[in-house]
């Protein structure tokens, strides 16, 4: 499973090179690898025992964190598995024919595979700190499909937004993970289910579900973190089918039901998440209904089925929870099939709104067949599988928790009327009815992008007509998985006159009256609307971006102000005053071993040390009064290289040769910065001298100071025999100092160079950027 | 700056500076040195270069673009985790293998020497693409 995880990132980082070989063949090609992996998930699928554990695998990967990449496959894990892998097929190949001609189609195809193989990566693991890293990584790699017009203001701001409203709930579930992760002992979740009474019963219980919550539903777009999800929809249409509808999306759904085995069926649970999915499926398919582009209308929609999932698994009755996967796999394949039809239209019509579309079925029949079963499957009209997953959830509503199954059941009513409704708009209005007048002339797509929609239309209609096939099989399975018990799923076409079907019919009537009635009610309240648009959660959002930007600007203006002795100023102040206070309150034991240590100094030195002393204190006294920048920078020079001296004398011949080449290189910086500089000029005047006088002062003493009692005092037992030990027997070095950095700290090292390239880049820009605004200066001067 | 005598001295100065630079990076796991040193070693070689006979000069003579070094480098580093993970080992956990090579005697080699190389590029790449961008404005 580690290899079906990763193969994602390796083929994504030849992807861009792989497209340049092959062109038009790359969708197809790059599209075997979800196909192989979508086979190998379904075989897996297959051999699930409900009284046979699933199969484990676990690979340490920073042991010390407990974070380790252990891959689960149970029924949940392969049912999202499969979705992935399936839907990533068709999206893969779709999109080689509606970015058709895009010049940077091979990086599109590099960020889908990402986006794949780190969603496989959170549906797989069982690890919560690896499911937060794969998690992360869906949001970067949305963020790249979402801005992938990258010309266009839109998305640009479309893709911050996802970012930062998915990441911000990102921390928050990592925050929560933690605490559970404290609480129950392990990050492993199957480990954290054995204990899940004890982690109910915890006082942290509900700061840590309420951080898990945040995160799973910013990622799932509940109300009121649901704004990014219609803004997504300025990504190009395959990623909406495939992150923003069918699978990313649910990722939040997903830890829903995986942690509901930990964190599920406790009043707090049900009382946050039950009413927040309540609210936004009603809220959802509300403003769905009176959209009329058809993306926007398909986003609102996408809201709705996640809160109508979110709602199922808040309710957490086992009716409910089977309800819940069922129902999700019945999205995942209309979904995406109304949004590659979607898609579809826009690239043949030039067309996204749904009142100037129509008669396109003679146009383009194999898209309007698989859209029209799709649409069918979304209203919840009997032999497709939509159906079936609404007669579940019906059921599951009626049987809700006490007191609450009128509303819940009313609610799920209403929100379905309206899903009638919005499934008319997508999948009756543009393909029957009078033809009209399109920007582009519509014709049949190509065979690689009507693929997606036929299929998925196709594969509602088979489940739908023998709901057995995968209601015993896997979506059981699944259920059992989020339940943490076995249970049995019984999906049937017919359950006989019931008040479930009754209340279908109810729906259908409804839905097709708000479907008539639906273009003088939204004109009707359109100022009502545009009044709650003024006031909504994008306004929060816009807010609270702008705020932040007023914030950081004000603290740009006094911390980084530009001045450099400023910033020096700030950071010596600071370690002065620290350090300083902390060793006022020890004075006097400090102040006899400061004099002790310093009179066995004077009993012990050696001339050449003394002498090194003096140069240095020349040296400093001559950079502080020269007259000249050239003169200050050799007096800084002999400071550098009297300080290698030290090192040198005192035993630390790697420092000494890193602190030369470093001196010799900065001596040539400092030329060279020289050269743009205006003439030397004193700007010092005696206050301002004093002052620096006496900071630099008392940072030498406080420094002094420091270095006598920490060589004196030993708090813990010294971890350098450790190393002197180790580093030959472990790390096969005898430089300790140099196996300490690339071998036993690694890691820190690693974030060093990281950020030492970070500020090369940084200095790079900076300097390219003056250079740049000094050409277009000189144009404008010489034009 | 024209030179003559640092023209003349660098044409033999730089090329040893830069097997320097290598020798420290390859001894230091024994002896002093390591990629850091032996990157900022290598570093000034090409900015003494640079020096003598113009960056542009330099820049033809490193052959790649400084930041594709410091790019590499971190690649390098960051890839010198992956193998143990192939072992069923935590990442980064060094890897050696040792062996005899006729004419040098028993020589061990290890993931974490590509790490070091990694810091020898990135340390390259970094210093070159601050030093030379400076030096070209003038």
């Amino acid at each position: 499973m580690l290899i079906a995880v990763l193969s994602g990132f390796a083929l994504a980082l030849i992807a861009p090179s792989l497209h340049r070989l092959t062109h038009k063949r790359t969708g197809f090609l790059v599209g075997l690898l979800p196909l192989g992996l979508c086979v190998y998930f379904v075989r897996l699928a297959s051999g699930l025992d409900a009284d046979v554990a699933p199969v484990r695998e676990t690979l340490a990967w920073v042991p010390s964190l407990g974070l380790s990449l252990s891959f689960t496959a149970d029924g949940l894990s392969l049912l999202f598995a499969a979705l992935i892998s399936g839907i990533g097929f068709l999206v893969a190949i779709y999109s080689g024919g509606y970015l058709d001609n895009h010049p940077q189609l091979g990086r599109w195809y590099a960020y889908l595979l990402m986006f794949m193989a780190s969603m496989l990566g959170v549906v797989l693991s069982s690890n919560l700190l690896a499911i937060f890293v794969f998690w992360e990584l869906t949001s970067i790699s949305s963020y790249l499909l979402i801005g992938f017009f990258h010309e266009e203001e839109d998305s640009r701001k479309a893709a911050l937004q996802a970012l930062l409203v998915t990441g911000l709930g990102g921390v928050a579930m990592l925050a929560g993970f933690v605490l559970l992760g404290r609480v129950g002992g392990s990050f492993e979740v199957h480990e954290l289910a054995a204990g899940a009474g004890l982690i109910r019963g915890d006082p942290l219980y509900l700061p840590m579900l309420l951080l898990i919550l945040a995160g799973a539903f910013t990622k799932s777009a509940q109300f009121p973190f649901h704004v990014w999800l219609p803004s997504a929809m300025a990504a190009p249409t395959p990623a909406s089918a495939y992150l923003h509808s069918s699978t990313m999306v649910k990722a939040g759904i997903f830890l829903l039901a995986r942690l509901f085995p930990v964190l599920g069926g406790t009043p707090a649970w049900t009382a946050v998440v039950m009413p927040v999915g309540a609210i936004t499926m009603v809220f959802g398919a509300y403003v769905a209904m009176r959209q009329n582009i058809l993306k926007k209308l398909l986003a609102y929609s996408t809201v709705s089925a996640l809160g109508a999932m979110t709602m199922l698994l808040g309710m957490g009755t086992d009716g409910a929870v089977k309800a819940a996967v069922a129902f999700l796999f019945a999205h995942a394949l209309y979904k995406a099939a109304l949004f590659l039809a979607a898609g579809i239209i826009d690239h043949e019509t030039g067309e996204r709104d749904v009142r100037r579309l129509g008669g396109l079925a003679r146009a383009l029949p194999i898209t309007a067949a698989g859209a029209a079963a799709a649409g069918l499957s979304m209203a919840g009209i009997p032999l497709l599988f939509g159906f079936v997953a609404k007669e579940i959830f019906y059921e599951a509503a009626l049987h809700g928790p006490d007191g609450w199954a009128a509303a819940l059941t009313t609610a799920a009513v209403v929100s379905s009327m309206f899903f009638v409704a919005a499934a008319a708009c997508v999948a009756y209005r543009p393909f029957f009815g009078a033809a009209t007048e399109t920007p582009k002339r519509p014709h049949e797509a190509p065979a690689s992008m009507w693929l997606g929609p036929a299929l998925l239309g196709a594969g509602s209609l088979a489940f739908g007509v023998f709901p057995g096939w995968i209601g015993e099989g896997l979506l059981n399975h699944s259920a059992s998985a989020a339940l943490g018990k076995s249970v049995d799923l019984h999906l049937r076409l017919w359950h006989g006159f019931t008040p479930v079907l009754g209340l279908s019919a109810v729906t259908l009537l409804g839905g097709v009256a708000a479907y008539a009635v639906r273009p003088r009610f939204t004109a009707a309240l359109a100022t009502v609307h545009r009044g709650c648009d003024a006031i909504g959660p994008q306004r929060w959002y816009d807010g609270a971006l702008n705020g932040m930007l007023v914030v950081a600007k004000l603290q740009t203006k006094v911390l980084q102000n530009g001045y450099l002795r400023h910033y020096l100023a700030v950071i010596l102040i600071t370690l002065v005053g620290l350090s300083g206070s902390v060793l006022l309150t020890h004075v006097k034991e400090i102040r006899k071993h400061v004099i002790d240590s310093l009179v066995i100094a004077w009993e012990t030195v050696e001339f050449y040390e003394l002498g090194l002393a003096v140069i240095l204190i020349i040296a400093i006294a001559a950079a502080v009064h020269s007259r000249t920048r050239l003169a200050a920078i050799a007096a800084l020079g002999v400071v550098g290289y009297g300080v290698a001296l030290v090192f040198v004398l005192f035993g630390a011949p790697d420092l000494a040769m890193t602190q030369i080449v470093i001196e010799t290189l900065t001596v040539i910086l400092f030329v060279l910065v020289f050269y743009h500089l205006p003439p030397f000029a004193i700007y010092a005047n005696r206050i301002s001298r004093a002052r620096d006088l006496l900071l630099a002062t008392s940072v030498g003493v406080v420094m002094g100071v420091l270095t006598l009692v920490a060589t004196a005092t030993q708090a813990y037992p010294t971890i350098s025999s450790y190393y002197g030990e180790m580093s030959y027997d472990l790390a096969h070095g005898r430089n300790v100092v140099n196996v300490i950095l690339v071998d036993f700290r690694a890691l820190d090292t690693m974030g060093e160079i990281t950020v030492l390239t970070v500020a090369g880049v940084g200095a790079f820009a900076l300097l390219k950027l003056r250079l740049g605004a000094r050409s277009r200066g000189d144009e404008e001067g010489s034009s | 700056m024209s030179s003559l005598i640092l023209r003349t001295a660098t044409r033999y100065i730089q090329p040893i500076l830069v097997l320097f630079s290598v020798f420290l990076l390859l001894a230091g796991h024994n002896e002093p040195g390591g990629g850091f040193a032996g990157g900022l070693v290598a570093a000034a070689a090409y900015t003494l270069y640079a020096i003598a006979y113009g960056v542009e000069e330099a820049r033809r003579l490193l052959y790649v673009s400084p930041q594709g070094l410091a790019g590499a480098g971190l690649l390098a580093a960051a890839g010198s985790g992956i193998p143990s993970l192939l072992y069923g080992k935590p990442f980064m956990t060094g890897l050696w293998h040792e062996g005899d090579v006729p004419g040098f005697g028993e020589i061990a080699v290890g993931t974490p020497l590509l790490f070091d190389v990694g810091v020898y590029l990135a340390v390259i790449g970094v210093t070159l693409s601050i030093v030379l961008n400076l030096a070209e404005e003038e």
